[in-house]
């Protein structure tokens, strides 16, 4: 459909529940219950997406091709039929990339003024 | 519990639900299970409803600027259609929005005081004059008797030489009494209004200023409150100024002075002495015909107190909104109407090019449609490009207003208290926002719907000739319906042409080209002698008379079609001189100064002119008009007959044409003219001549200033003001007439030009999808002739259809028209046949084009490329 494939860097800054539904979905294809839970557990509870957040989201995110939805099924017994699982794109990798190395800078510059305690 | 997040989930767009509505009940629900207790559950509904609302209303906001940029995207593609679209609606929406501008604010508006719909005019009613000013008498006699009123004042235009300020300047006034304005609910900007005691006999000058005067006369200085002027050589003093957007009683006034009535004068007690006009607040519950009814008994009651003086006096009430003549009413809803037709012409061309639109689209919707996109994403689409389409449109057709609506500030009646022109303001913007968003929608949706019910897999595999039968009936009826308006528009813009025409064709009675007038309204206690007034016409006529090019000159009470008043009862020796106050034995009366009649060009057909030797010692003479003559003597010989008027009694010396002293389009009253000289001193002061008239054949502009150094040198204290050629008042006569034939005019040029697009759209259209059909035709031989005769035959059935409803309306609107056409049939064949003619000529130009391609079909690649 498009006529040039985009540039991840005009993804950024990515809102936050894009970056972690693209972790979420980076290691394995989820649905999007698991999803929110895998953003639950890895915040510790503190992000807890709401189910319109997430699902405008992985609306906006298949609209870039930042994921795709996948045919693969796991199995029948784990299975709902109603469920759709997501994986992530190559785009959406790039961009996840791209994001993680503008906080990792940001993070420095933020070091080197003193800001973040510990070490790298 | 999900019976309710299902009615939230509805708040999302129907298209995001089918995709994801069942996964988010099915997170939702498993949330609701781990809530536990009333308070987590609560909680939880909280953050749902929020998070829905914003949610929802961000996917909304996506999918509006997907759409946005999807149209963007769409209409660059296509610039010859967005450009069409976007002027056809700025043209309606430009109308009407221009029309509206005016009605609104002359018909539709409150009046700009509190509760005005509480505001009435009295008047007396007299057989023959419905609407009368009120004598003095009579109105304390009212005000006195009534009940229905919270307050009554009244008013009547003056004007005074304002002297003290720069330059002596001629100013538009109104004698006012002091519980006028409070009546009217109105403050001051600065300063204060009127005390009762200010408004009595002999009490000191006082005055209030309007705005724009105390802008252009005393520069808006702060400190005007307590400035002495001389208004008539009587000194002033200003007490305050009024809002900028205060006008009464029309936008001419821009002083006010106290009535300050003198109780026991003889013009206070004449009750004949017509000059009030009169202004009341119904009390709160008090209708309008409660009031009438009292007014009428009120009436009755003076009139057996007075039989002689009030006799066949009645009241008559009227709303002050109201208070403009049938005409100006039927200019602006004729304006309306065609404003309406032009939009009606503009949606129906708006709705075929969205429907063509929608048939060459029906591929590129077909394979979005295979692609998933749902019929709601499509028809919102589409919507969305054409409320794109319509808002840019409609902003157009704001602009085109702003350039119109002065064009049409005379049709803005001076008789109502509102400014000169309509603004543009928010209301109008909205109403224009309305207007577009509305056809946006309704001429958007309605070619979409059609359009997605036909993207089915079918189109793409048909190729875009799917579906085109019903499309293109429909396409032919919207054709027919612009026609039909068009039609409507030609006629009623023909019919107003001819009366404008016949208007202006009428004669006034006069010649009015070549003379330049111009006034010097003599202030009163100054010039109350008769010896006064002639020296200084002396002095002033002479000099004018001996400037090069001024063939004559002289000076009369009002010029005609100016002031239309000045209407005495006459009565006829041998009759008692009794007032006889119905209409049948009025004239109009003028005094002027020897070589009146010359320098208009009025015909003297019998006797002599007035002359310098008709002086009060001699006996009173009187020149009259020929109709004059016909209703008292029309088989006699006038010369040397006797008459009654304004109080004396005066001979017939002469006889002249009759001159339209009530302007083109109403019937006056015979003319009395009266020689200057024999004015009595300290009567009839109003009649004192005050303008002058020169005929000359040096233009207006040169003439002028040499006009104003001679007065100035006769009295360095007289004001000059009103200088125009009398061409331009019998101009003004026709203005708003043909200010309205110039805008209906447009309207109907629009009309037309839409129509005629949309013929040519659709035949155009029509021959693209029966390109293989005319290409076997010809590869079978039909000649190029029969060819072009097939389309125009088609182009001529779509005028046909249009032009049979069209007549018949257009003689509905000439019916519902006939008080503004000065005499005109509301069926004038003239008019109905060039409307026709012109409707032809459109079918034929509109359709040769496209019948021209037809013949240029190559048959071979029109057969070969199905």
């Amino acid at each position: 459909m498009r006529d040039t494939l985009p540039q991840p860097d005009a993804f950024l800054p990515l809102p936050p529940a894009t970056f972690h539904i693209l972790l979420a979905v980076a290691e394995e294809d989820r649905h999007g219950y698991a999803i929110i839970q895998d953003v639950a557990a890895r915040t510790n509870g503190e992000l807890k997406l709401s189910a319109g957040t997430l699902y405008r989201s992985i609306q906006r995110m298949l609209e870039q091709g930042l994921i795709v939805e996948t045919q693969d099924r796991p199995a029948p017994e784990l299975d709902d039929e109603r469920r759709r699982y997501y994986r992530i794109a190559p785009l959406g990798a790039a961009v996840a990339r791209a994001e993680a190395r503008r906080l990792t800078q940001l993070v420095r510059m933020a070091r080197n003024r003193g800001f973040v305690e510990g070490r790298a | 519990m999900m019976r309710a997040y299902d009615l939230l989930l509805r708040l999302y767009p129907a298209s995001f639900r089918a995709q994801y509505g069942e996964e988010m009940r099915a997170v939702w629900a498993r949330r609701g299970r781990d809530a536990s207790g009333p308070l987590a559950m609560a909680a939880l509904w909280i953050a749902t409803l929020s998070e829905v609302l914003f949610n929802a209303a961000a996917v909304h906001g996506d999918i509006l600027r997907q759409d946005l940029r999807y149209t963007a995207r769409t209409l660059a593609r296509s610039p010859g259609f967005a450009l069409t679209a976007m002027l056809v609606l700025a043209l309606g929406v430009g109308a009407n929005t221009a029309a509206f501008s005016v009605t609104d604010f002359v018909l539709i508006r409150p009046l700009p005081f509190p509760q005005p719909d509480r505001l009435v005019k009295l008047w007396e009613k007299l057989p023959g004059y419905p609407q009368m000013e009120l004598s003095p008498a009579n109105y304390v006699d009212w005000k006195h008797m009534s009940k229905s009123f919270d307050g009554m004042g009244a008013f009547y235009d003056t004007s005074v030489n304002l002297v003290g300020q720069g330059d002596p300047e001629r100013i538009e006034g109104t004698s006012i009494t002091a519980d006028l304005f409070p009546l009217l609910g109105v403050q001051p900007a600065m300063g204060r209004l009127f005390t009762a005691a200010e408004d009595r006999e002999g009490a000191p000058g006082t005055l209030l200023l309007s705005y724009q005067l105390w802008q252009a006369v005393f520069g808006g200085d702060a400190g005007v409150i307590g400035r002495r002027v001389n208004l008539d050589n009587e000194p002033f003093v200003v007490i305050g100024v009024m809002p900028r957007d205060f006008h009464f009683p029309s936008r001419n006034a821009e002083l006010w002075t106290p009535m300050r009535f003198h109780e026991h004068a003889e013009g206070f007690l004449d009750r004949g002495n017509n000059i009030l006009e009169v202004v009341a607040r119904l009390k709160p519950g008090v209708s309008l015909p409660q009031a009438a009814a009292e007014m009428g008994v009120v009436a009755a009651q003076l009139e057996r107190q007075f039989p002689k003086e009030n006799e066949r006096t009645s009241a008559s009430i009227s709303l002050l909104r109201e208070e403009m003549s049938q005409q100006s009413r039927l200019l602006l809803m004729a304006l309306s109407g065609a404003a309406m037709c032009v939009l009606l012409i503009a949606c129906a061309n708006l709705a075929n090019l969205l429907m063509a639109r929608g048939l060459a689209r029906q591929r590129e919707l077909a394979v979005r449609t295979a692609m998933g996109a749902g019929r709601e994403r499509l028809v919102r689409q589409l919507v969305t490009e054409s409320l794109v389409l319509a808002l840019a449109g409609g902003a157009l057709g704001v602009l085109v207003a702003f350039a119109a609506v002065p064009l049409l500030a005379r049709l803005v009646p001076a008789s109502l208290p509102i400014a000169q022109s309509p603004a543009i303001d928010l209301r109008v913007l909205i109403f224009a926002g309305l207007i577009s968003g509305l056809t946006g929608i309704g001429f958007g949706v309605f070619p979409a719907l059609r359009a997605c019910r036909q993207s089915d897999l079918s189109a793409l595999r048909e190729g875009a000739r799917a579906g085109g039968g019903r499309n293109e009936r429909l396409r032919s009826v919207l054709v027919v319906a612009e026609v039909t308006a068009s039609v409507v528009l030609l006629v009623s813009a023909g019919l107003l042409v001819r009366a404008l025409w016949r208007v202006a064709a009428t004669d006034p009675g006069f010649r009015a080209g070549g003379v330049l007038t111009l006034r010097t309204a003599l202030p009163m206690p100054k010039y109350e002698q008769a010896a006064g007034r002639a020296g200084f016409y002396a002095r002033v006529l002479s000099a004018v008379r001996a400037l090069p090019g001024v063939s004559s000159a002289a000076y009369i009470s009002f010029l005609p079609m100016v002031m239309h008043g000045g209407i005495w009862p006459v009565a006829v020796d041998g009759r008692p001189p009794e007032v006889q106050r119905s209409g049948s034995h009025t004239a109009s009366l003028r005094f002027v100064t020897p070589g009146f009649f010359a320098t208009m060009g009025i015909p003297l057909e019998r006797g002599r002119d007035t002359g310098e030797s008709d002086t009060a010692d001699t006996p009173f003479a009187a020149v009259v008009g020929e109709s004059f003559v016909r209703r008292y003597w029309p088989h006699e010989d006038p010369l040397g007959r006797h008459f009654t008027m304004a109080f004396h009694d005066r001979m017939v010396v002469g006889v002249v044409g009759d001159i339209r002293v009530r302007g083109l389009e109403r019937t006056s009253e015979p003319q009395v003219y009266l020689p200057y000289r024999q004015m009595q001193d300290g009567m009839l002061d109003f009649y004192a001549p005050k303008d002058l008239v020169i005929r000359s054949a040096t233009a207006a502009g040169t003439l002028a200033p040499a006009v104003r150094q001679i007065v100035r040198s006769a009295d360095s204290e007289q004001p000059v003001s009103d200088v125009r050629t009398m061409a331009d008042i019998v101009d003004q006569e026709t203005a708003s007439r043909s200010a309205q034939v110039r805008v209906l005019g447009a309207f109907a040029a629009i009309a037309f030009l839409l129509a005629g697009v949309g013929i040519h759209g659709l035949l155009s259209f029509a021959v693209s999808r029966r390109r293989q059909e005319i290409g076997v035709r010809i590869a079978l031989g039909a000649q190029s002739g029969e060819i072009v005769k097939m389309i125009v035959r088609q182009g001529a059935l779509l005028a046909g259809a249009g032009v049979v409803p069209g007549i018949l309306l257009a003689y509905a609107a000439g019916r519902a028209m006939e008080g503004i056409l000065a005499g005109v049939q509301p069926g004038d064949a003239l008019t109905f046949a060039s409307a026709v003619g012109l409707c032809v000529l459109m079918t034929v130009l509109g359709s040769l084009v496209p019948a021209l391609r037809a013949v240029r079909i190559d048959p071979i690649s029109a057969i070969r490329s199905e």
